[in-house]
């Protein structure tokens, strides 16, 4: 057993490796949340908690038990009731409850909502079921013209706020790309209280189904060039912020996870690599980036955090321009 | 003693104590009985113990003469049992109740008393089910209201366990069993108060055992038989005593007295009504009011008919009794009385005789209330009124005019006696909007008011989709009696304005009531909007008028259409029972109790209903007299035949209860093609065609469950004249050239299920999301589209010879002769039957098993199997629910029989006649529609040739009996309930009997018509009405059953997965010279699917393997070739698939993730193996050189 040491400080948790398992299939299921941890997980988060999915649950139970009810003399309804239907948030939080039972390590829970009572009262419960943090899922698609960018992230700091105020333990922001000012956003969500950004989300995005000619939303896993985009942004952002920084999307292996953490993140989330390769893909990586730590002689991961960001590296400009120019330009003559 | 109410109907106060007292409890769905079983397995599979603290063992049989064997066997085994039923269920009990009655076992059965089947099938209420079985030797007590059937069922029960007699426990039907009122609750200490431990004890003792072995159930010999038959009396004599003393002891429990004939009225009474069941609270109301005003009247409620209490029923009459009227609710034809009138004139006469009494008074007896017809105090007036005439009729009618034996009495419709103190409320909704659900919600709010009583009844009509419902609602501040159907109410809501034009509404508002209308109207506007009928009478009746738009205030609330919390509100609001403020509190706690289960968000939006619903509401200043020219529409239009606007149009019209005697045929025979008259209008949108982009596939008049999106192909010339609006385009298909086309809605026929949308192939290349047809709102293309059907209705039919009928296209073009059913919108079932009938139409004879199809085929007023411009169609019939293949095959018999005459004299005298003509009716099959429009031309050539010959032998039959040459394509059309469970050994039977018949179940896996309860044709982890944890055993592989015999055609096949196949399974299987089963798969709204896009899960149902397609034709054997074709592919998909779009998988997930987890696992392993059976079977080598035997 080396001395490197692997731990890491997460929305001021302290988590024994800087891999953290991300929103999967993986961490909605405590044998398989067991698993990763023994593969040395730092943190789990589980499923989000989607407000939207549990109404829309909850209406269509009610719709169907509705449906040609007490409308003709034979029948009272088409649907036996029963005892109970577990819609609404119950089996989330009892998932929250069972993973707090059995895992060591910190349980973060997402959460999605779509409305203030939502964001509240749900946030409210995941925390009194027991979740060591709030990861807060939050998205929205302006489709309206009138509506700008700054109403869209006055609309997620709102949410923000309303989630600190509404619980003691951290909350942290998982957003998409789709940020015209990523920095100035970060300040403005720590000042609503958030501990920590998470870069960047992944969503569930359309896609066209040439024989029906439907459009069929579908998730496809991250790829491993995804992780230089949340690359730039953690460099970026782990000079000029103090929240926690973690990287979803891409990391692939350790050299990924690696580099993300030089940029400065204090996590480096992983879900796709653990659902293509199994749990034991973070015990892989952990050895790896061991291997590396020893080679490059740094002595724990809070040591490396950030010394390849944007204002620790030796050539910031990289971070600040567009890959692709770069690469033109240096198949071009120099510019007069 | 501190007393306990609840707010029930008569079914749940009969469960409440039948699940408590017994052990096991056998079931089988039935109305108006189901809820019971219901009831009893939805509180077994929540654990809840009975009275003894174990919970009992509920189990679904496959017909009620099951549930009554397990009934015998478990009372034999020493268990406390009992059972629910009603009407034919009873009959089938039959056999087992003499046995138990005979075998001294103690049991209750609930009876839910409803009409037996006769002329026609009725789901009401009355007694013939209990009449029939009153010679079993099971003793019959009769509840006459909620509270008595909750507490006679613990009389019955007690009362059998010590006297060891079987106990028959009967109320009416509907009227008892679904009215909802306020009782006083029997706890489970008042259960063993009443039921003493020794007699439990005494009747496990007496159980087959081992341990201690007796002979029960032995054949006897003349030599003992009379004498052990005898040897019983004892135990019946000591009864009438033994009910007495429970009566007792329960009026000492609780205060609630009753005896086993309770007179009710002046103690010096002249004329007396004896009567029993819920008929009694409209008699009482009478009786009570007119001996206050000191008329000497009375009546004695029977409680005991089983043993009947003689000498207690004399000494219940006061002495100064002239005359009784007996009242029953039954029909005996044939009877010198009806069997209570027996029983009293006998009681009476055996008095005489005896010397208890001097005189007999003039008994005379009548019969009332068949099949729920209403009867009222003034029906009760009619009779006393009858008593104090010089020479009453000895045998009368009450309630209907009898015109034709003139046994009816007259009676003033317009008497109304109801107490001033009694609040009344009627409520017309429609079925979707939750009105009953609302009223039933409103009737326990009431009663949680001290001192104040409520009652509730519904009436629906017999509609499955846009069905109308109306709510009763009284409250007041003694217990309600009043068993019969507001006459006059004080408060009238229409919770859909679009009733106005078709329905009386106010018809039973009283001067000065409170009239609310939920409409977009504004108040100032609304006015004119009304037809001028409503506006006279509001005027009239000087009635207060309010406005609400309650589908405002639901949609905003998120509700959608479910007004029926913004409306109850309402009600309360201007009720005056409470304040507003409190109307909406109660109304949330109502809400938060029925709903809380189902989530917070329905919670919160129904709350915010609640919270703006008094907003909406304002009183409309009624101008001083009538405006504008709207009129209510006529019932039937007046190009209707005279019988469909004499008869079938009052029924349309609500009125049918008018109707004479001799407006009705006397055998219950129908005229068909009636469904075209009853134009009702209820889709929001309809599909709306554009020949544009449409590919004439045919796809959407195949799939429309109501015939109302059809495809015609008609010479051009044929569009002279036609509406503007009409539309046409060219027909491309090259077998009809020189055609246009058209696919037409009709709009007052259309559900708005949108199937055929869904269905739709051909998009719009610039606009994908239009399609061929789209749906869109009914009301501005209203007008166009119903000028446009009238249009097309005119346009030629095609001739049936000139289509290819394997084809979709093909199909579609030739005339449906099943349209505008009731069934629901979106229906899974009637698609089949719409399709039989463009095949073999118009030589087709339907042998229906009860269920939805028999409801939807054939509950009045109207049927939507039809007739072609020659007059021919489907002729339709059902029997039982039992007995449906056995009946199919009879009718086949039939036409065998008459055709095997009919041919037997052709040979005789066809030579001479003309031997060309006779060798091909005699030699040539008609099978193609050529062939049957040549066989239809022989038969005329040769019935024209008869006229030659009139007086030879045989002529005169052959005249007759031609037509039967011709062939009649039989078939047998049930759901699986029938085909599965109930009529399984019959269907069974008749695939062995290899005669000609055809069997179609419509398989929705599920007894659809009763509300979704489990049969054997539900798919494992499927959650349903009796099997509550979701179903755990596999479904029957019915076809693979079938198949087994080796010469039956079978087929399994699924219209939304290959229309082809089932296309040519149909075809086959009609061909096919032997029986054939042909299962199809219906989608059904108990799947809990969005029944618009059904037709694509069906594929799903087939890409999982779920429902596999496949044809087995034992005369591909023949010529070498597999009989069993499997016309699906393997499956490509999980069944969870398949399990995640249908709510009855999904909420077995939801509520027991594990349990579901495993069930599913099952489920996928069950279809994982029968895909492997079938592989192997469809890759069996069959040898060309060795043919089987021909199979026929």
């Amino acid at each position: 057993m080396s001395s490197t040491d692997l731990s890491t400080t997460y929305l001021g948790l302290e988590l024994v490796s800087p891999l953290v398992a991300s929103s999967s299939p993986l961490t909605g299921k405590v044998d398989s949340a067991l698993r990763l941890e023994e593969a040395g997980a730092g943190a789990i988060v589980l499923p989000s908690l989607f407000q939207e999915q549990i109404e829309h649950e909850e209406l269509e139970l009610a719709r169907l038990h509705d449906f040609g009810a007490e409308s003709y003399s034979e029948a009272s309804g088409y649907m036996p009731e029963l005892q109970a239907y577990n819609t609404g948030p119950g089996g989330y939080l009892r998932l929250v409850e069972r993973m707090r039972a059995a895992l060591e390590i910190p349980v973060l829970a997402s959460l999605n909502g779509i409305s203030k009572e939502g964001w509240e009262r749900h946030a409210k419960l995941i925390e009194s079921a027991g979740a060591n943090a709030i990861e807060l899922n939050i998205v929205h698609v302006p489709t309206d013209p009138s509506l700008t960018a700054e109403n869209v992230e006055n609309l997620y700091t709102e949410q923000v706020a309303t989630v600190t105020q509404a619980v003691e333990i951290p909350v942290s922001v998982k957003v998409g790309a789709n940020l015209s000012a990523p920095v100035n956003f970060a300040t403005k969500i720590r000042d609503a209280g958030a501990a920590g950004l998470v870069l960047f989300n992944r969503f569930l995005e359309p896609d066209i189904d040439l024989e029906t000619m439907d459009v069929v939303p579908r998730l496809e896993l991250s790829r491993p060039s995804e992780m230089r985009m949340p690359l730039r942004w953690i460099a970026i952002l782990s000079c000029r912020s103090d929240l926690s920084l973690a990287a979803t999307g891409g990391a692939h292996g350790a050299e990924d996870a690696l580099k993300l953490i030089l940029a400065g993140a204090d996590v480096v989330m992983v879900a796709s690599a653990a659902i293509l390769h199994g749990p034991s893909f973070l015990s892989d990586t952990l050895t790896e980036m061991r291997t590396w730590i020893e080679e490059h002689e740094f002595q724990s991961v809070t040591q490396m955090k950030g010394s390849m960001n944007h204002e620790n590296c030796p050539n910031p400009a990289g971070f600040e321009r567009l890959n692709y120019m770069k690469a033109l330009m240096s198949y071009s003559s120099p510019s007069p | 003693m501190t007393e306990r109410f609840m707010t029930v109907d008569g079914n749940e106060a009969t469960a409440s104590v039948a699940y408590r007292t017994n052990e096991v409890i056998a079931i089988y769905p039935i109305t108006p009985a189901s809820p019971m079983g219901e009831l009893s397995d939805a509180w077994s599979s929540a654990g809840r113990p009975n009275a003894y603290g174990s919970v009992p063992s509920v189990i679904e049989m496959q017909s009620e003469a099951g549930a009554a064997g397990v009934v015998h066997g478990a009372l034999q085994g020493g268990a406390l049992t009992t059972t629910f039923t009603a009407s034919q269920g009873l009959l089938l009990m039959i056999p087992n109740m003499f046995k138990i009655a005979g075998e001294l076992s103690p049991a209750v059965i609930h009876v839910a008393a409803r009409t037996i089947a006769t002329h026609a099938l009725s789901i009401f209420g009355d007694h013939s089910d209990v009449m029939a079985v009153r010679s079993t030797g099971w003793a019959m007590l009769c509840s006459n209201d909620v509270q008595e059937a909750h507490d006679f069922a613990l009389i019955s029960q007690a009362v059998s366990l010590e006297s060891r007699i079987p106990f028959v426990h009967f109320f009416d039907g509907f009227r008892t069993s679904h009215e909802v009122a306020k009782i006083c609750a029997l706890s489970d200490e008042d259960i063993h108060a009443m039921i003493r431990r020794e007699w439990v004890m005494a009747h496990r003792s007496r159980s087959l055992d081992p341990d201690r072995p007796v002979l029960r159930g032995s054949a006897q010999n003349p030599d003992v038989f009379f004498q052990a038959r005898e040897a019983i009396n004892p135990y019946y004599d000591a009864l009438p005593g033994r009910v007495r003393d429970a009566m007792e002891r329960f009026a000492e429990l609780t205060g609630r007295r009753y005896d086993l004939v309770d007179y009710v009225g002046h103690p010096e009474a002249e004329r007396v009504i004896v009567l029993m069941g819920s008929g009694c609270g409209a008699v009482q109301e009478l009786v009570e009011r007119r001996v206050e005003e000191g008329e000497k009247l009375g009546f004695v409620k029977v409680r005991l008919f089983r043993p009947f209490p003689a000498a207690e029923l004399v000494a219940a009459l006061p002495p100064t009794v002239r005359a009784v009227a007996v009242l029953d609710r039954t029909k005996e034809p044939g009877a010198v009385g009806e069997p209570l009138y027996q029983d009293v004139v006998t009681a009476l006469a055996e008095a005489r005789m005896d010397g208890v009494i001097d005189d007999v008074p003039r008994v005379i007896g009548g019969r009332y209330g068949l099949s729920s017809k209403e009867f009222t105090p003034a029906m009760a007036l009619a009779v006393f009124d009858e008593l104090a005439r010089d020479e009453p009729k000895r045998h009368f009618t009450v309630g209907i005019v009898d015109d034709v034996a003139h046994t009816s009495l007259e009676w003033d419709r317009e008497l109304s006696i109801e107490a001033d103190d009694v609040t009344r409320a009627i409520f017309y909704g429609l079925g979707s909007d939750g009105t009953v659900g609302a009223s039933k919600s409103s009737v326990k709010i009431i009663a949680q008011q001290p001192d104040t009583y409520s009652q509730g009844y519904f009436v629906y009509d017999s509609k499955k989709a846009g069905s109308v419902t109306v709510s009763h609602l009284r409250f007041g501040p003694r217990p309600i009696g009043s068993s019969y159907l507001i006459q006059l109410a004080g408060f009238v809501a229409c919770h859909q304005f679009s009733f106005l034009e078709r329905i009386d509404v106010l018809e039973r508002a009283q001067t000065g009531a409170t009239f609310l209308l939920n409409t977009t109207h504004a108040p100032g506007e609304v006015w004119a909007h009304l037809p001028v009928e409503v506006q006279e009478e509001i005027l009239r009746k000087e009635l207060r008028f309010f406005v609400v738009d309650g589908a405002g205030v639901a949609r905003e609330a998120g509700l959608g259409g479910r007004i029926n919390t913004v409306m109850q509100v309402c009600f309360f609001a201007l009720s005056g029972l409470c304040s507003a403020e409190e109307a909406v509190e109660r109304v949330k706690a109502s809400i938060r109790e029925s709903y809380g289960k189902r989530g917070a968000t329905v919670l919160e939006r129904n709350f915010r209903a609640v919270d703006r619903a008094l907003e909406g509401l304002q009183e409309v200043d009624v101008p001083a007299r009538p405006a504008g020219d709207l009129r209510r529409l006529p019932p039937v239009p007046a190009a209707a035949p005279d019988f469909v606007q004499r008869v079938t149009g009052m029924m349309i019209a609500g009125k049918g209860d008018l109707l004479p005697v001799s407006a009705l045929p006397v055998d219950g025979t129908f005229p068909v093609a009636t469904a075209q008259w009853e134009k009702r209008g209820i889709a929001h949108e309809i599909p709306i065609w554009d020949p544009e982009i449409c590919t004439q596939c045919g796809l959407c008049p195949l799939v429309c469950p109501h015939a109302a999106i059809r495809m015609k192909a008609y010479p051009e010339e044929s569009l002279e004249g036609a509406p503007a609006s009409f539309k046409a385009t060219t027909w491309t298909d090259k077998a009809l050239p020189g055609r246009d086309m058209t696919i037409q809605v009709a709009p007052d026929d259309c559900t708005g299920c949108g199937i055929c949308v869904q269905v739709c192939p051909a998009r719009s290349k610039e606009v994908a999301k239009h399609k061929a047809i789209d749906m869109e709102p009914r009301e501005p293309h209203l007008a166009a589209e119903r000028e446009s059907f009238a249009f097309f209705l005119d346009l030629p039919e095609v001739d049936p010879r000139s289509v290819d009928a394997d084809t979709v296209k093909g199909t579609q073009l030739l005339e449906p002769l099943f349209e505008f059913s009731g069934a629901c919108a979106g229906c899974g079932e009637t698609p089949y039957l719409k399709l039989l009938t463009q095949l073999f139409g118009e030589r087709l004879v339907v042998a229906n098993a009860t269920g939805c199809s028999s409801i939807y085929g054939g509950n009045l007023p109207t049927t939507p199997w039809s007739t072609n411009a020659e007059g021919r169609g489907p002729a339709w019939s059902n029997s039982l629910f039992e007995d449906n293949a056995e009946f199919g095959l009879g009718m086949r018999l039939a036409y065998e029989a008459h055709g095997n005459h009919a041919r037997s004299i052709l040979r005789d005298i066809g030579a001479e006649l003309d031997p060309e003509l006779a060798k091909s009716l005699l030699v040539r099959c008609a099978r193609d529609a050529e062939a049957i429009h040549e066989r239809r031309d022989e038969v005329e050539r040769l019935r024209g040739l008869l006229g030659e010959h009139v007086g030879r032998p045989g002529v005169r039959d052959l005249d007759e009996l031609a037509e039967g040459l011709v062939p009649r394509s039989v078939w047998i059309v049930g759901g699986d309930g029938w085909a599965y469970d109930i009529g399984f050994g019959g269907l069974d039977h008749v695939l062995a009997s290899g005669r000609r018949v055809n069997m179609i179940v419509l398989d929705t896996g599920v007894y659809s018509n009763t509300g979704g309860q489990a049969s054997k044709a539900t798919p494992r982890a499927a959650v349903a009405k009796f099997a509550a944890g979701g179903r755990s055993t596999r479904k029957k592989d019915l076809g693979r059953i079938a198949m087994a015999y080796g010469d039956v055609y079978v087929a399994q096949i699924a219209m939304g997965s290959n229309p082809r196949q089932t296309i040519r399974a149909l075809a086959e299987a009609e061909d096919y010279p032997g029986p054939s089963l042909v299962i199809a798969y219906s989608h059904c709204i108990a799947h809990g699917i969005e029944m618009s896009g059904a037709m694509a899960h069906q594929k799903v149902a087939t890409q999982t393997g779920f429902w596999p397609l496949f044809r087995f034709d034992p005369r591909r054997e023949l010529e070498g070739e597999n009989p069993f074709q499997l016309d699906s592919r393997k499956p490509t998909k999980p069944f969870s698939e398949f399990a995640s779009k249908e709510a009855r998988f999904a909420m077995l997930n939801h509520a027991n993730p594990d349990g579901a987890e495993a069930l599913m696992a099952r489920a996928q392993r069950d279809i994982d193996e029968q895909w492997s059976i079938y592989e192997q079977m469809a890759k069996m080598g069959f040898d060309a050189n060795e043919p089987q035997e021909n199979p026929r």
